[in-house]
């Protein structure tokens, strides 16, 4: 930036429009009344309330018999602290599918059960099919795809009691969610009920629950009771990264619970060395890592399981 | 209008397959009832009452023929049963349908005049109650030909411009439907709610809660209509009202569609199997009787190809959705219907991304009105590559609407520039059915300007289309429309023959099967 123009100032963030600091905001909404100077002061109060000056109705149209639509340009006066802003996002590195194959076969040495679905009655395949299918998205090759994955898409309007069925029968690592409408909140629904019920079937220490769709966030996921949340735009590599580093990272939990002296039998190559409880402490993910720090998760594992190769 | 040269030889092709791959399908047709069949029959006599039952309102039809498939006999039709039980009892169809329903009266146990009584009294049943179709067929008829009606099958008066409502709540629907129409809509389609076509029932009543939608009863149905004709009175101008004939409830659908004089019907041979994992029979079974009775009502019907496009991509499987167009429409033929109902459905859904996209959508587009030409063409809305910018949205939805002008497409189904959060606001619709009223306007008769370059690119692609259209269709032939389905002919999507949902709903008829309604309608 020129020294002729003013620096910005994370302490003090706003939108910018041309000029540094200047909040400058576009808005758009209807309000249920007639068009008329009334309805445009109405508007401009309403716009004042929500923290803006300067405010200029850029139109008011007669969007129908009784409504009144606004195009309205204001001047933010809030500001936030960028410095001090905190998300909670998904922690894992992310790898190409020859690095995730290539981690699953030398440190776990077996492949990884996955097994996906849209849940209720949501009858959007497009998102889980993106993720999981051998094609993929933009370029990104599918779960399916993974030799070290075992990867299994149930499709469309699986009820969360058969998903959760399928998953046992099928010794699941992992169970990927798909949520797509939201109407009335009818996902978050939907994904408290399946965690619900995970919970109660002891599900939450053997597998990794990881929901997406398009207005899934992860701290949304987290408030479920999911493990993570993936959103817009998310690839099959990208999920696939998480899966291998959160199922490591539990086993090496586990190890550190029961002492690093046993080693576990599925690690058929090398033995990761003991992750520092320091560290995980400090994961973004600690509402979820903490939940796991009780009683070794993956020790509830079926022995034969752990150490069979599939 | 601006035409493209296409081989009509390849194109009777087209056609001559769609018959042979639909004949057998036709005969299954034939010799198959379903328990949805036989429901719309009950609802056509008039029964549409509901009782309750542990705690769940379920209509008196659900429980008349789920008694009667349990103890047996349905596959005779359940006039044989329910007019025997009139003739008995000497009550009227919905006297008797509310004693069966409590479970006051078991019909097979009650004395059975004989058969060629109960022939005749069903017949005169059916007639009435086709009389009562017909009459209220007149009705809407009488209100179109009072106000000003803009739709001309052919599309000659430029594109319908049709919106969605979808609260979930019927009544916040009809004022979203009034500002629509106050705005410039011609037709309002109410969204049913989230999974309605897997409920193997038609809800009871006026509702206030649903999911991505509202859901489709026959009282909705008529809250509907009459705020649209109250609304098409003040503006003069007829508005249109469209819902969902699909799922596992199609056939009554129909009947209540017809019953509260809808306009259009979303009504496919084939959607229910691949989008909703319905049994594949069932399906087509169904689709049968459903589209009999939108013939004598004379509903416009709009499939559902579009669908195809948001699963496969849409640059790679122009073929498909020609393909399909053909199967829906032999099968409306085989049900009576005429071209002018088939609002055979496409979309323009391909990357926006892709270089000159524009002039391969003008070629599908086009090519949909010149092989369909006197049908009234549905022409939907980009949606799979819509994304949260909602000011490129905008943009993609005006020169969506721009393409449909000027390729002569019936009805527009406008596209909303927040396709990719919610479903319609009111200041989405406004802008929306602005942005189409001014492309509409202003491009008004450029297809009557322009002739499509011989040889160019755009004529090249839709030969390329048909071709693999015909292609396509000789696959589908080879190996039978329910193997071509399990091998992902259509959206890429896999379904067999006895998967899927509702299958134990279908049952081969007796031989002396009984519902004069397949001759009358
Ligand atoms: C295609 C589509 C359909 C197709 C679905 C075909 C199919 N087999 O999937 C059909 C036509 C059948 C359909 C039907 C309906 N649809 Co629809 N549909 C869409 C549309 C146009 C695109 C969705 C899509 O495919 N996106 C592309 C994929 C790749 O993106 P994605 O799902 O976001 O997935 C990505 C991420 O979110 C993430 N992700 C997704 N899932 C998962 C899972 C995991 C585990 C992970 C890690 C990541 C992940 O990764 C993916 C890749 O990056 C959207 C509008 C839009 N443009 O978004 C409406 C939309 C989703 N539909 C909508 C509605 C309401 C419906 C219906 C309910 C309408 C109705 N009443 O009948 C029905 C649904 C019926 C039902 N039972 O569910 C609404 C939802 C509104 C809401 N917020 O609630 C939308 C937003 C349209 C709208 N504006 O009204 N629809």
């Amino acid at each position: 930036m020129s020294q002729n123009t003013a620096q910005v100032n994370l302490k003090k963030l706003k939108p910018y429009g041309d000029i540094m600091n200047d909040g400058t905001v576009q808005l758009c909404f209807t309000l249920p009344v007639e068009p008329s100077p009334e309805a445009r002061e109405a508007a401009i109060q309403l716009c004042e309330k929500m923290g803006y000056d300067q405010i200029k109705v850029a139109t008011m149209e007669k969007a129908a018999n009784g409504f009144s639509l606004f195009v309205i340009y204001g001047n933010l006066k809030h500001t936030v602290d960028f410095t001090q802003i905190h998300v909670v996002k998904v922690d894992a590195q992310k790898r190409s599918r020859e690095e995730i194959d290539e981690l699953i076969k030398t440190r776990i040495g077996r492949k990884l059960v996955v097994i996906g679905a849209c849940t209720g009655f949501d009858a959007h395949t497009v998102g889980i099919d993106a993720i999981m299918n051998m094609k993929g998205f933009a370029g990104d090759y599918g779960l399916e795809r993974y030799q070290w994955l075992d990867a299994r898409n149930l499709g469309a309007q699986v009820l969360n009691d058969e998903l959760l069925k399928r998953a046992v029968a099928e010794n699941a690592d992992a169970v990927l969610v798909s949520k797509v409408v939201t109407q009335h909140n009818i996902h978050m629904r939907d994904m408290k009920d399946l965690m619900n019920r995970a919970r109660q079937m002891g599900l939450m220490e053997r597998m990794i629950f990881v929901s997406g769709g398009p207005r899934v966030t992860h701290p949304l996921a987290l408030e479920c009771g999911f493990d993570a949340g993936f959103g817009v735009g998310t690839r099959p590599s990208d999920v696939a990264s998480y899966i291998v580093e959160e199922f490591l990272r539990r086993r090496d939990l586990a190890l550190l619970d029961e002492g690093a002296g046993t080693a576990p039998a599925a690690a058929t190559v090398s033995v990761p060395a003991p992750v520092k409880r320091s560290k995980l402490a400090k994961s973004p993910i600690k509402k979820a890592a903490s939940r796991l720090v009780g009683k070794s998760r993956i020790a509830k594992r079926p022995k034969t399981r752990a150490s069979s190769k599939r | 209008m601006a035409h493209l040269n296409l081989d009509p030889g390849k194109i009777r092709h087209c056609r001559e397959l769609a018959r042979k791959i639909s004949a057998p399908v036709e005969s299954l047709i034939d010799s198959h009832t379903t328990i949805a069949i036989e429901r719309a029959t009950l609802r056509l006599l008039g029964v549409d009452g509901a009782v309750s039952q542990a705690n769940q309102v379920v209509p008196e039809v659900n429980v008349i023929i789920q008694d009667l498939q349990k103890s047996g006999g349905l596959e005779h039709g359940i006039l044989r049963w329910f007019v025997n039980g009139m003739i008995q009892t000497k009550m009227t169809a919905t006297e008797l349908a509310t004693q069966v329903a409590k479970r006051k009266i078991k019909l097979r146990d009650l004395p059975q005049a004989p058969l060629e009584e109960v022939r005749a009294k069903a017949h005169e049943l059916c007639r009435d109650a086709v009389e009562r179709l017909v009459e209220a067929r007149e009705q809407r008829d009488a209100l179109r030909a009072d106000l000003n009606d803009p739709f001309d099958p052919t599309g000659r008066n430029g594109p319908l411009l049709y919106v969605i409502v979808a609260t979930g709540n019927i009544y916040e629907d009809v004022i979203q439907a009034q500002a629509a129409a106050q705005a410039g809509a011609d037709a309002i389609a109410v969204i049913r709610s989230t999974a309605q076509s897997l409920l193997d029932y038609v809800p009871h009543g006026a509702t206030t809660e649903g999911f991505g939608g509202t859901y489709a009863t026959q009282e909705n149905f008529r809250i509907m209509r009459q705020a649209l004709d109250e609304e098409g009175r003040k503006l003069g101008r007829y508005i249109r009202l469209t819902n969902y004939c699909s799922g596992l409830c199609m056939p009554e659908i129909a009947a209540l569609g017809a019953m509260e004089r809808l306009d259009f019907l979303l009504n496919d041979a084939m959607y229910g199997i691949l989008f909703r994992d319905i049994n594949l029979k069932r399906t087509l079974i169904d689709q049968h009787f459903s589209r009999r009775i939108i013939a004598l009502s004379r509903i416009v019907i709009h499939t559902g190809e579009d669908n195809y496009l948001t699963t496969a991509d849409a640059i790679e499987n122009g073929h498909q959705v020609l393909a399909s167009q053909f199967i829906n429409e032999r099968f409306a033929l085989h049900a009576h219907m005429t071209e002018d109902l088939m609002g055979l459905g496409h979309a323009q859904e391909m990357d926006p991304a892709h270089p000159n996209v524009f002039l391969l959508e003008i070629a599908r587009a086009q090519m949909t009105r010149d092989i369909f030409p006197s049908s009234p063409i549905k022409f939907m809305p980009p949606t799979r590559h819509k994304c949260g910018d909602i000011f490129y949205s905008h943009l993609m939805d005006a020169m969506f609407n721009f393409v449909g002008v000027l390729t002569g497409q019936t009805i527009q189904l406008l596209g909303m520039a927040t396709e990719a959060m919610h479903t319609p606001l009111l200041q989405d619709r406004w802008m929306s059915i602005k942005n189409a009223k001014y492309i509409f306007n202003g491009a008004k008769d450029l297809g009557r300007e322009i002739t499509y370059k011989r040889d160019g690119m755009i004529e090249k692609w839709a030969e390329k289309v048909l071709d693999e259209t015909v292609a396509h269709l000789e696959m589908i032939h080879h190996k039978g429309l329910f193997r071509a389905i399990e091998e992902r002919a259509f959206a890429e999507v896999s379904r067999r023959e006895d998967g899927g949902k509702g299958h134990d709903g279908v049952m081969l008829r007796a031989p002396d099967y009984l519902n004069p309604f397949f001759e009358l309608l």
